[in-house]
């Protein structure tokens, strides 16, 4: 990072999962500079991905997406290995800040989605919410957890630790309007050639306004476990629909009441 | 086109403690509701049974909060950040409308105080012999009270909905469904409260055709949850939860048939109200056990 992080300006994750080689080190650096205990070692037996999932304790999570042949592939078809590392998309319209009742989640200086501590009380409804399963339940301190995208690093100058570590620049990280520049040139690069199967996820504002940690892949959204445009969808969608069908009930009920319930006085 | 849903979304794990408040905040909120309705069918007589509404709404409104602040992962002690933002330096009330979970902590506080005065007032009355408000006064108080109460027989269901979750979220049903439910829920809890307060019998062959346009409209209502989340490709999910689904629509089906069969003998006295009691309690007892498996199957199917 040769220029200063500077509050008030917008910043990101460019993660390119077409350099990405599945090393892991930002889950390592993630933990480190965190302080994340780790979940409690696990064999998921399936996979080189042996992380499973972001939660309260994985912050980055390098997945696997493996497509292994049952005989051995030939030179060249080399689709065998996605691997993408995942990360809180720091989305510019983010469902677990919509739904949030305590004001815990909040953007910061820098534009990034952080849940502050000492405010969240553990309600989760941000899981109920984040459509990419980011958020998980810190069990020592009973509230929600998840990437920070190092706000105390960056209130310090530095840049996040997973970017840091990352020996293959597939995780970049600086002013949001710099890594969309890049990417473009980097998907250019590969439309150039022939992968044209490269795109990119939450570049532009079709999915949730912008994600503040875009991504470039090598296969459809869906392939990575990201909703695509269509399904990428906020909370508050189902607000008025829920409402109204709630309100049409209480009134028909109310009157079915009343006409259960009236009755001529006789004496 | 068809728009199939697709979902990447993590369970909040919200089990035991939920449902119960869900089945609770639908009782109160209905008995109250009830409560109101009863008193304003003209009919003198009916105040027993709007006094057991208000009497039963309380204690159900108070497991509430209780249930709600059990569950929170943090300490109990940050219950009220729902109300207010702690955030360091801008300590302010917080109520985000589109949030319903923040709607609904406001509104379960101001319910708690309509109810509370409600029940203080039908004791009051009990004790003194007439109530300590005037009956205009109780009157408008119900009336805005039921409106709260509405909202929390049903906003629990919005809750769901606005999430990401599969099932939940496919679906515009789930508040109008917790209301229906809610208001038949009660009216079963009354009719069985029926037996510590005889005076309250003359109402209790209405209650039961109340009970029935609720079931109707919670049939209707479950019939479009079926569709819609169909609609969205998650049928399978409901489906796996098909024995709960059975007791919630037992309880339905044996309100739809309590009603069929109204009291006939001039319900005054003991002797009158005993057959009708045994068919009653079934009944009730059937809705009320519906009414927690309809919850739990709707929960449970999105985890």
């Amino acid at each position: 990072m040769a220029q200063s992080i500077q509050a008030g300006q917008s910043y990101g994750f460019f993660t390119d999962t077409s350099v990405c080689i599945g090393c892991k080190a930002c889950e390592v650096a993630c933990k480190e500079w965190n302080q994340l205990q780790g979940d409690s070692p696990a064999f998921l037996a399936d996979s080189f991905d042996n992380t499973g999932s972001l939660d309260a304790q994985n912050w980055r999570h390098v997945q696997f997406v493996e497509h292994v042949p049952d005989e051995s592939a030939t030179a060249g078809n080399g689709t065998a290995w996605l691997m993408m590392s995942d990360v809180c998309k720091h989305c510019k319209h983010a469902s677990c800040m919509e739904v949030c009742p305590t004001g815990a989640i909040i953007r910061t200086e820098f534009d990034t989605v952080f849940i502050q501590q000492d405010v969240c009380n553990g309600c989760r409804n941000c899981i109920a919410a984040c459509p990419y399963s980011v958020i998980g339940m810190n069990q020592q301190t009973g509230t929600a957890h998840k990437c920070t995208l190092c706000y105390d690093r960056l209130q310090g100058g530095l840049e996040p630790a997973c970017a840091k570590a990352c020996p293959t620049q597939s995780i970049q990280f600086g002013p949001l309007a710099d890594l969309q520049k890049a990417a473009d040139v980097r998907l250019a690069t590969l439309h150039s050639q022939g992968q044209t199967q490269a795109q990119l996820y939450g570049r532009d504002e079709s999915v949730y306004g912008g994600l503040n940690a875009f991504f470039l892949l090598m296969d459809k959204p869906e392939t990575y476990g990201l909703p695509n445009a269509d399904n990428a969808r906020l909370p508050s969608r189902n607000d008025a629909g829920g409402y109204l069908a709630a309100l049409v009930t209480g009134v028909l009920a109310v009157v079915a009441g009343l006409v259960a319930f009236r009755r001529r006085v006789t004496r | 086109m068809v728009f199939l849903a697709e979902h990447f979304v993590r369970a909040p794990q919200w089990t035991w403690y939920i449902l119960f408040y869900f089945f609770f905040a639908g009782l109160a909120g209905g008995a109250y509701v009830l409560g109101t309705l009863l008193r304003l069918s003209g009919d003198p007589r009916d105040e027993h049974a709007s006094k057991l509404g208000y009497y039963v709404a309380l204690p159900a409104l108070v497991l509430c909060p209780i249930l709600l602040t059990a569950d929170l992962g943090a300490s109990w002690s940050r219950f009220w950040h729902m109300l207010i933002d702690v955030t360091p330096g801008e300590t302010s009330p917080i109520l985000h409308y589109w949030s319903p979970m923040s709607t609904g902590a406001w509104a379960l506080l101001i319910f708690g105080v309509f109810a509370f005065v409600s029940a203080a007032d039908a004791w009051l009355a009990d004790r003194r012999g007439a109530p300590l408000l005037p009956p205009a006064v109780g009157r408008v108080i119900g009336i805005a009270g039921s409106l709260f109460a509405l909202f929390i027989a049903s906003y629990t269901g919005v809750l769901l909905s606005v999430s990401n979750q599969p099932v939940w979220s496919d679906t515009w049903t789930l508040g109008g469904l917790f209301l229906a439910s809610g208001l038949s829920g009660a009216a079963a809890l009354i009719t069985l409260l029926v037996r510590y307060r005889s005076e309250a019998v003359v109402s209790l062959a209405r209650l039961r055709v109340a009970d029935g346009y609720f079931s109707i409209l919670e049939l209707v209502l479950l019939v479009a949850f079926f569709i819609t989340v169909a609609l969205a490709g998650e049928a399978t999910r409901i489906v796996s939860w098909f024995p709960l689904w059975i007791v919630a629509l037992v309880g339905i089906v044996a309100s739809l048939l309590g009603v069929r069969r109204p009291a006939r003998a001039p319900v005054t006295g003991e002797t009158a109200a005993a057959p009708l009691a045994i068919e009653a309690t079934v009944v009730s007892v059937l809705v009320l056990v519906a009414v927690l498996a309809m919850r739990a199957a709707v929960i449970f199917s999105a985890q």
